[in-house]
């Protein structure tokens, strides 16, 4: 459990984002500390996915602050957010069909041999040492696939899951975002995914989860912050509350 | 001996699970090949003579040259339907650089290839910054570079080519000691790759594939490729006199060229991987910071560089330039030899080599039927109806992957 004086690891302040006449978000305030869970709970439309989305440079904030390790900075494409090692895994997975689990996990950042410094494009691909890695990764979090060379379609939803999830810790990710990581997913499914989102937080890494379930929600966070109409309405220590608190802030029944 | 079943059981069972879900066309694609060879050697003797099989090589690489940029853009998900106007105005511009102005062939011949580069690009700006669909950017292209190869070749029409080194781009035969040489290279160079690749997994402590099946590869290769170059180097000559004729064509050696280099390109670099990538989920590739737009940009310029490269190669052969130079059934042919051969329109699928597959099977079509005198109606019909097959093939292949991927 975090200390009320210890510095968020990641913070934002009043961050608003319209989109054309729609107000997604409205001054909005997040915080989330190192080595815990915060479920990031609202009915559809509440402004959950474009929170994380801005955070995770896919949007920009239309006014707002945004705080790492209580440095303040600017965050207006992927880049600068995985650049501050903020990992989002996000609903739809992004994940490439035609590739194998090695290519998945390292998509964007290949390891490369004989690499030409301002010619990228046309390095050698190290798979031996992208698949070395990536293997023992799937172990250290006990993440069961067969083979790492198996391609991405022919996995399960779990397994889909489970990789999209490992890859946001492949780079000394400080932060991790997930959208929805068990809506698709089947109870031993959901398990696995749950466990693996434990290590995080072993890790000492702060993970945001975002989900609609909250009896799941209740049995792997400590906080849950609430998102109503695009306005954070409340906060709940997960401990010393009980679910139909929680329902009553998401629909505004007070 | 259990570790070496259980190790050959995970691979075999993973290439087999590969195959059902992803390959079953390169599979069918290579038996289609085949089946076409037993049948028409069957109707007509003369089919795998070396004569033939030569023709049948060079006939095919023109074309070839145009269907490896064709796969490129297929990888990304993109279509590029201007390759065969490309290679007409880039050819004309050549033509008149060599023959009116005088300019040196090699300077020349560069020159062609940086415009159809050149023109590349401006597609891929279409495509990537201005959100064009490549269909139509690439089909206001074929218009308009139709009409740039009209407007260079002038009231003439036509451009004979006289410079020495134009004409033996295709009109030469790689003497078969060289032929030989190439092959042991490329074979020695092949066994090299596969052995140290094996042995920096063994460092890092991955697991091997058996030996057996590295060693019954290895050999399959080499006899293709060893095999290839000795039919070639057969002396074809038919008549009672005159001097052997025999030797890889030069057009088949640049053919097969681009199809390994674009191959390793695409297959052992970042570039390579951020094609596949962007053509497999190019959301996914933006929000992982590939810069996407570049990857289009750059696939667009070298389709039609490559596409320059295989107009050149048609100028050379018929020795000229004219209005119908990449007219036709070029496109249609270049594009449906990448899809028979196994590229998938849908992106993300596909490699180079289907290029050289999907010319072959076009080219034995067309040659087995002029052998048996078919008229070009039953040509065309029956072209259109194995395009029609391969694309079904690869939506059934589809849906096998979409359906195991939610079980």
């Amino acid at each position: 459990m975090e200390q009320p004086d210890k510095t968020p690891i990641l913070q934002t302040l009043g961050i608003s984002k319209k989109f054309g006449a729609v107000l997604a978000l409205q001054d909005v305030d997040f915080e989330v500390y190192a080595g815990e869970v915060v479920g990031l709970v609202g009915d559809n439309g509440a402004g959950k996915s474009t929170l994380v989305k801005v955070i995770s440079g896919v949007h920009e904030a239309d006014s707002g602050e945004i705080f790492f390790e209580g440095r303040h900075v600017k965050i207006t494409q992927p880049r600068d957010s995985t650049d501050l090692g903020i990992e989002t895994v996000y609903q739809d997975l992004a994940l490439c069909d035609n590739l194998d689990v090695v290519g998945n996990l390292f998509i964007g950042r290949e390891s490369t041999n004989f690499s030409i410094p301002r010619l990228k494009g046309i390095s050698w691909l190290d798979e031996t040492a992208m698949e070395k890695r990536a293997i023992s990764l799937l172990k250290e979090l006990h993440v069961p696939i067969p083979s790492v060379r198996n391609v991405i379609a022919s996995m399960s939803g779990g397994q889909r899951q489970s990789v999209a999830v490992a890859r946001s810790v492949m780079w000394n990710s400080k932060v991790v975002l997930l959208d929805e990581p068990t809506a698709a997913l089947g109870v031993e499914q959901t398990r696995q995914v749950v466990n693996l989102i434990l290590k995080l937080k072993e890790r000492n890494l702060g993970v945001v989860v975002i989900s609609h379930n909250l009896e799941e929600i209740f049995g792997f966070t400590d906080r849950v912050i609430v998102l109503r109409l695009g306005r954070r309405t409340a906060t709940f220590n997960t401990k010393t509350t009980r679910p139909e608190q929680v329902v009553a802030a998401i629909t505004g029944v007070e | 001996m259990t570790k070496f079943l259980n190790n050959s059981k995970v691979w075999v069972s993973g290439y087999i699970h590969s195959i059902e879900s992803s390959d079953l066309s390169s599979f069918a694609v290579f038996g289609g090949l085949v089946i076409i060879g037993i049948i028409f050697q069957i109707a007509n003797r003369n089919f795998l003579t070396p004569l033939n099989l030569a023709n049948l090589m060079a006939q095919i690489s023109a074309i070839g040259i145009l269907s490896v940029g064709i796969v490129l853009v297929l990888l990304i998900g993109e279509i590029d339907l201007s390759v065969g106007a490309v290679s007409g105005a880039t050819a004309a511009i050549l033509a008149v650089l060599a023959t009116t102005y005088r300019v040196p062939s090699l300077l020349a011949i560069l020159i062609a290839i940086l415009v159809g580069f050149l023109i590349g690009v401006s597609h891929g700006y279409f495509v990537a910054k201005i959100h064009v669909p490549s269909f139509i950017v690439t089909l206001a292209g074929l218009l308009v570079w139709q009409g740039v190869q009209l407007l260079v070749l002038g009231n003439t029409g036509t451009i004979n080519l006289r410079d020495p080194l134009i004409i033996s781009i295709a009109n030469t035969l790689i003497p078969p000691w060289l032929g030989w040489l190439i092959a042991i290279v490329a074979v020695l160079v092949v066994i090299y790759s596969t052995f140290r690749g094996r042995r920096r997994r063994e460092q890092a402590g991955l697991s091997l594939q058996p030996m057996s099946m590295v060693v019954s590869r290895l050999l399959l290769i080499s006899l293709g490729i060893l095999i290839g170059v000795g039919i070639m180097n057969i002396d074809r000559n038919r008549l009672a006199q005159g001097e052997p004729i025999q030797g890889v064509p030069s057009a088949v050696l640049i053919f097969i060229g681009f199809v390994v280099v674009f191959d390793i390109i695409t297959r052992y670099t970042v570039f390579g991987r951020h094609i596949y990538t962007v053509g497999g989920n190019i959301e996914a590739a933006r929000r992982a910071s590939i810069n996407v737009d570049s990857v289009r940009i750059w696939v667009f310029a070298l389709c039609s560089a490559i596409a320059a490269c295989g107009g050149i190669v048609f100028a050379s052969r018929l020795i000229a330039v004219n209005y119908g130079s990449g007219g036709g059934d070029v496109l249609l042919n270049a594009i449906a030899a990448a899809v028979i051969g196994g590229t998938s329109l849908f992106g993300g699928r596909g490699s180079t080599w289907s290029a050289l597959l999907g010319a072959l099977i076009i080219g034995s079509i067309n040659n087995g039927m002029d052998l048996l005198s078919f008229p070009s109606s039953v040509k065309y019909i029956v072209t259109g109806l194995v395009l029609l097959l391969a694309v079904i093939l690869d939506s059934i292949s589809r849906e096998q992957r979409k359906r195991a991927g939610k079980a």
